[in-house]
């Protein structure tokens, strides 16, 4: 079985996101002094965007330091982003830089934790992307 | 009568190297380098198509800023000073003098609007119009309310995250609104700085009284989330009511209660709870989401809409953090 893996800080809104999803998934802990989650399997990368005004700083440092072990990032199928549209141009901007930077495919963004619509559309499309029906973990 | 002066109690000396919350500084860094001044945008850019809007328009425009105007004052001058003494950290209290100084601007703002497009009758008439519309006050008064002294603290942040991520928004569609038809298109850059602000502001208080909430029973929990969601059924109603004033003569009023719902779940989402209204009722037009995240098209790969692969735009990233 494929997986799932994703960053949620302190404020917990990604957190939501996956727990909607009702899938297993694994978290990138906020503490570096957290032991990153084993992986063997493909998976697909759940991340917020923390964005200034000129987009930088997007991606939160703790997920660019669990992407920079290339074992880690050979695993990477897709990526999908959450952020909120009132930022611009930057919404959902830490999906397109890890799209580019890992050249995966940016699979879906939604705002905050989501909408019954959008847990939907993610469950159905993860089940396509992986080929296999999905049984809830 | 005896003296029982109490001395002062002096503050201790802010260290922002000694963090009790990473948020405070997070949250600090992005609004500090967030800051703007009216003066940044080219406002007198709108002349020429300010003049091609109806008296109407024009009316129902400078109205809606008169609102939006009090709403900012009310944030610079009551809301964010009211939430410093319940600040659990004295960075906290800080980045709340931010947010206290950003409404300022704001508000500000929208007298560089004026002072650029409008006449000073015009303007003298629309805040005459803010100072006696009943809906306005009405909203005005029930944030106050929970924002008085000795008020209940948590309480004041569900109001204020009800300000700052619900209650702007029955205004900001009007200039999203005329962006998408290219109308009066700094404004809306100057409108979209302030929705950029806001959005941080509500993401932050919203965090902090989700931290406070923890702390709390669950009786408590269960009494503050009935508050949180009778307070909103409340301001809706108020809001319903505002928007049939300002938007049945120009017809939008349908389109503006959708943006009202969708709002008001993502307020929700700020203070962690779900959301009140159905997809269904939340649907925005989508002219009016691309005018608030221009060039940010929505990815879905799983539907096949958008690019699954993005290309184009070069985007900022700090080269230095990623090794590979």
């Amino acid at each position: 079985m494929s997986g799932l893996v994703y960053f949620s800080s302190a404020s917990g809104n990604t957190a939501r996101f996956v727990a909607s999803l009702e899938r297993a998934a694994l978290r990138i802990p906020v503490s570096p002094k957290d032991q990153a989650p084993e992986l063997c399997d493909p998976f697909v990368l759940i991340c917020p965007t923390y964005a200034d005004g000129e987009g930088r700083g997007a991606v939160p440092k703790q997920v660019i330091r669990f992407l920079n072990d290339p074992s880690r990032r050979a695993l990477l199928r897709g990526v999908i982003a959450g952020g909120n549209r009132n930022f611009g141009e930057t919404f959902a901007l830490a999906g397109r830089v890890i799209a580019q930077k890992c050249n995966v495919p940016l699979l879906y963004s939604f705002e905050l934790a989501g909408t019954t619509k959008d847990f939907a559309r993610v469950n159905d499309g993860l089940d396509a992307f992986w080929g296999t029906p999905c049984l809830t973990a | 009568m005896k003296d029982t002066v109490t001395s002062p109690a002096v503050p201790r000396a802010i260290n922002w190297n000694r963090l009790q919350d990473e948020k405070d500084l997070e949250v600090w860094n992005r609004l500090t380098v967030n800051f703007w001044l009216p003066e940044k945008v080219p406002l007198s850019n709108d002349v020429q198509s300010w003049a091609t809007l109806t008296d109407a328009e024009k009316q129902l425009t400078i109205r809606v800023f008169t609102g939006l105007t009090l709403l900012d004052t009310i944030q610079n001058s009551v809301g964010a000073p009211a939430m410093m003494p319940d600040a659990q950290t004295p960075h906290e209290e800080s980045v709340l003098t931010n947010i206290a100084f950003m409404e300022a601007v704001h508000a500000r703002s929208y007298s560089s609007i004026f002072s650029t497009l409008c006449s000073t009758r015009e303007v003298d008439e629309a805040f005459r119009w803010s100072d006696e519309n009943p809906h306005l006050q009405a909203k005005a008064r029930a944030v106050l309310e929970t924002y008085a002294a000795g008020a209940d603290p948590l309480k004041r942040k569900i109001a204020s995250v009800f300000l700052e991520s619900f209650l702007f928004y029955s205004g900001f569609y009007l200039p999203m609104y005329w962006s998408s038809r290219a109308k009066l298109t700094n404004t809306a850059d100057l409108i979209r700085l302030i929705i950029r602000d806001e959005a941080v502001h509500g993401y932050y208080i919203g965090y902090k009284f989700q931290r406070a909430l923890e702390r709390e029973s669950e009786e408590r929990k269960a009494e503050l989330k009935d508050y949180a969601f009778s307070l909103l059924f409340e301001l809706y109603d108020i809001e319903a009511r505002y928007t049939e004033e300002l938007y049945d003569g120009i017809g939008l009023t349908e389109e503006v209660k959708a943006f009202l719902h969708y709002n008001a779940n993502k307020a929700l989402q700020n203070l962690g709870f779900e959301a009140l209204f159905p997809p269904e009722a939340a649907e925005v037009n989508p002219a009016i989401m691309a005018a608030l995240s221009p060039d940010s098209e929505n990815h879905d790969f799983f539907s096949g809409s958008g690019s699954s692969y993005v290309i184009g735009k070069a985007v900022a990233t700090e080269d230095e953090d990623w090794d590979f």
